[in-house]
């Protein structure tokens, strides 16, 4: 680095931008991102504020009809099952962590050809959500699929997931666990690398082992790692749109939907173009995101100053 | 910084444009479609070529968009940047776009060119408020499909009546055979089947009211309607799971003979043959007449090509339309799509027996219907849809689920 040196007959005479160029300089590296930022994620979102408040088909004019969307979404059956589908969405996706952390563990030891155990296991992460709604799909058809077939060979009679308003929202479930499980298995298997050995070393002499361990001794130094599974596996959960559309299209009778489908239904899709009632329910998403974005925050924030 | 290449940018377009303009002493007509599957894409570009070679004073450019992709950009284009002709379909799925003032009015092409009697099957699905909005082209008929070979093995005949059709299927049912095929994972099959069991039973006038939000879904011949429909759903005559099979896996069913009938439109007849069966196995008749008072109506979906508002060539484009009305026109784009033309005056190949039966039936049909999802506005069409899926499934939910579409009639026809 070069640093000029001033003349010494003169004082050095420095512009704005040279006094200010240290307090300007990140803002103006930041610029395109803010840039980009406001126009895709902030002004989309307060545009659907405004919009929730109209009657709007996209083609006419639109008309203020102030809460209406929204009390109409308080009595739409549709809007409560979606709701409802979202919170089962949430609580059994969590599965993801402990059963990524139970893989990662088992993976995590030196066998000759491990790498390819751990490839193979990471897999289902790298290929498409759609190949893997297509494939469980598949899994689950009636007359042909493999599960159907099992199950016709075990009870007698073939039980098709997702014909079955009960039982096909667990069956979207489990594919989307499959990929999620991976992905946090990886995360662990990345965590795990990072445990220090001489702890282990240390518990190990003064006797812990077995589930012990782990819990005092290994779960507390992967707290990074199950930080970042949680927050994942809840924006997965919460953004479960492409395994729904995919497999069952909303249905059976509409029994699988979650929120982000349904918005996209009511504002998107063919039968649609209720821009102002889709938008109403992209607000209730917001709000339900907003409480877990707000808590992740706020934990990143004490961390930070923690340390 | 900015102004040089920004300057050189606008000469540029200027000296490009001037360019073009030189080029070009045709006027152009700009022409978006949907048609972007083989047969049909093949069927237009033949349709143009004809058509400039007849105007060519007119340079007719396409823009090509995916099927489905097509439902949604219309909605953007139209606002946007509009072309001079758009295809779209009838009834009440242009309604929005007419009720938006985004089509032109086309009474005039009607009145000078005779459509009104050449096109008479479709004048009621074009007609809105009294006027025509553009102009059909083709459609293809709704029926029963049936695998000849089940029906030599059980020893059935061809059913007349609903009745003798429910018979039959009590021998397809001891066969182990599924009586009648359906899936309806993408919904729309199980509106057809409505259809069929409202249009038999109440006749075309009730539907085209109850579509129109005109009728209670509570009704007692609405009621009727789903009375008749369980006949095949209660004794389990139609094929199980039905809500998770794609009608493509269903038409399997049919050409492996683990099926003996299926309600389809026309356009099935591609995949059923694709799945081995030949005019030998695969045969065809109108849906069974269920009460012999009301008059026989038909499903055919019609598609149609319209002016939008902000056509810069409507001129042109008018004179576009009233080529694709003709009736020699019509036959032979028709015949490259392998569906019914729908000016009267055209003739069908002979040869096909699918084309012929349905350009017969349709011809002396007392009505058309355009399909529940197009003669339904898109909301209503939707929960319809899904009802009916959940009554194939649960048939003892029918009061809960009547209930809930007519609480949607009373929302969403306001």
């Amino acid at each position: 680095m070069t640093i000029a040196v001033p003349e010494p007959s003169e004082p050095p005479r420095r512009t704005w931008w040279q006094s200010n160029q240290q307090t300007l300089t990140p803002w103006l590296f930041l610029a395109p991102g803010i840039f980009m930022f406001a126009v895709y994620v902030i002004w989309p979102i307060f545009a659907s504020f405004q919009f929730s408040f109209y009657d709007w088909d996209g083609l006419s004019p639109k008309t203020w009809v102030g809460w209406a969307n929204y009390q109409e979404l308080w009595g739409d059956r549709n809007f409560i099952i979606s709701l409802k589908n979202n919170l089962i969405w949430l609580v059994l996706y969590m599965l993801a962590v402990p059963a990524g952390l139970g893989i990662a563990i088992f993976l995590n030891q030196t066998v000759t050809g491990i790498r390819i155990y751990k490839s193979l296991f990471f897999f289902p992460f790298v290929i498409s959500q759609v190949v893997v709604g297509l494939m469980f799909a598949w899994f689950y058809a009636p007359n042909f699929g493999l599960f159907f077939l099992l199950t016709e060979w075990l009870f007698g009679t073939g039980t098709a997931v997702l014909a079955n308003p009960e039982y096909a929202t667990y069956g979207i479930i489990v594919a989307g666990l499959w990929p999620q499980i991976a992905h946090c298995m990886i995360l662990y298997l990345t965590g795990l690398n990072n445990v220090a050995p001489d702890q282990i070393e240390a518990a190990r002499l003064d006797g812990a082992k077995g589930l012990k361990m782990l819990w005092y001794v290994v779960l507390p130094q992967l707290r990074p790692a199950t930080f970042i599974a949680v927050v994942v596996t809840v924006i997965g959960a919460l953004r479960s749109f492409d395994l729904v559309s995919i497999m069952t299209n909303g249905g059976p009778f509409g029994q699988t939907r979650v929120l982000s489908f349904y918005m996209y239904e009511k504002a998107l899709s063919e039968y649609g173009y209720r821009m102002g009632y889709g938008a109403a329910i992209a607000v209730v998403l917001f709000l339900i995101m907003m409480v877990f974005i707000a808590g992740f925050v706020w934990k990143m924030i004490r961390d930070e100053k923690g340390h | 910084m900015l102004r040089k290449p920004l300057g050189t940018g606008l000469v540029l377009s200027v000296a490009l444009l001037g360019a073009t303009s030189a080029i070009a002493q045709q006027r152009v007509l700009t022409f978006n479609t949907d048609t972007s599957d083989p047969a049909p894409k093949a069927a237009f570009e033949a349709l143009i070529a004809d058509f400039e070679a007849e105007y060519p004073d007119i340079d007719v450019q396409t823009n090509l968009f995916d099927h489905e992709g097509y439902k949604t950009a219309i909605r953007n284009f139209l606002t946007a940047d509009s072309p001079d002709l758009a295809n779209w379909y009838a009834g009440n799925r242009m309604k929005p776009f007419v009720d938006a003032g985004q089509f032109v009015d086309v009474s005039d092409v009607w009145a000078d060119n005779d459509l009104n009697a050449q096109l008479a099957s479709a004048e009621s699905a074009m007609t809105i408020d009294g006027k025509q909005w553009g102009v059909p082209y083709t459609y293809y008929q709704w029926g029963m499909y049936y695998n000849k070979a089940v029906y030599d093995q059980v020893g059935a005949k061809v059913p007349e009546t609903y009745e003798d059709f429910v018979a039959n299927c009590k021998l397809f049912k001891d066969a182990g055979i599924d009586c009648l095929t359906t899936g309806t994972s993408a919904m729309w099959p199980a509106a057809g089947l409505f259809d069929y069991f409202d249009l038999r039973t109440n006749g075309y006038d009730f539907h085209m009211q109850l579509t129109a939000g005109e009728i209670p879904w509570t009704d007692e011949r609405v009621r009727n309607t789903f009375a008749e429909w369980n006949k095949l759903v209660e004794p389990g005559y139609i094929t199980a799971n039905a809500a998770a099979i794609d009608w493509q896996d269903a038409a399997a069913l049919l050409s492996q003979g683990k099926a003996a009938n299926y309600v389809m439109g026309n356009f099935a007849v591609a995949t059923f043959k694709d799945g081995g069966m030949t005019d030998d196995t695969l045969g065809f008749f109108p849906f069974p007449t269920i009460n012999p008072d009301v008059a026989r109506a038909e499903d055919a979906p019609t598609d149609t090509v319209h002016i939008p508002a902000g056509a810069k060539n409507p001129e042109d484009a008018k004179t576009f339309l009233a080529f694709l009305a003709r009736p020699d026109v019509q036959t032979k784009l028709n015949a490259a799509l392998g569906q019914l033309p729908v000016n009267n005056e055209s003739t069908v190949d002979e040869a096909d027996p699918f084309l012929s039966q349905g350009f017969e039936m349709l011809s002396t049909a007392s009505g058309l219907a355009q399909f529940f999802d197009r003669d339904a506005p898109a909301e209503m069409a939707a929960s319809g849809m899904e009802g009916f899926q959940e009554f194939m499934a649960y048939p003892a939910n029918l009061e809960d689920i009547l209930n809930r579409l007519e609480s949607d009639r009373q929302r969403i026809y306001k």
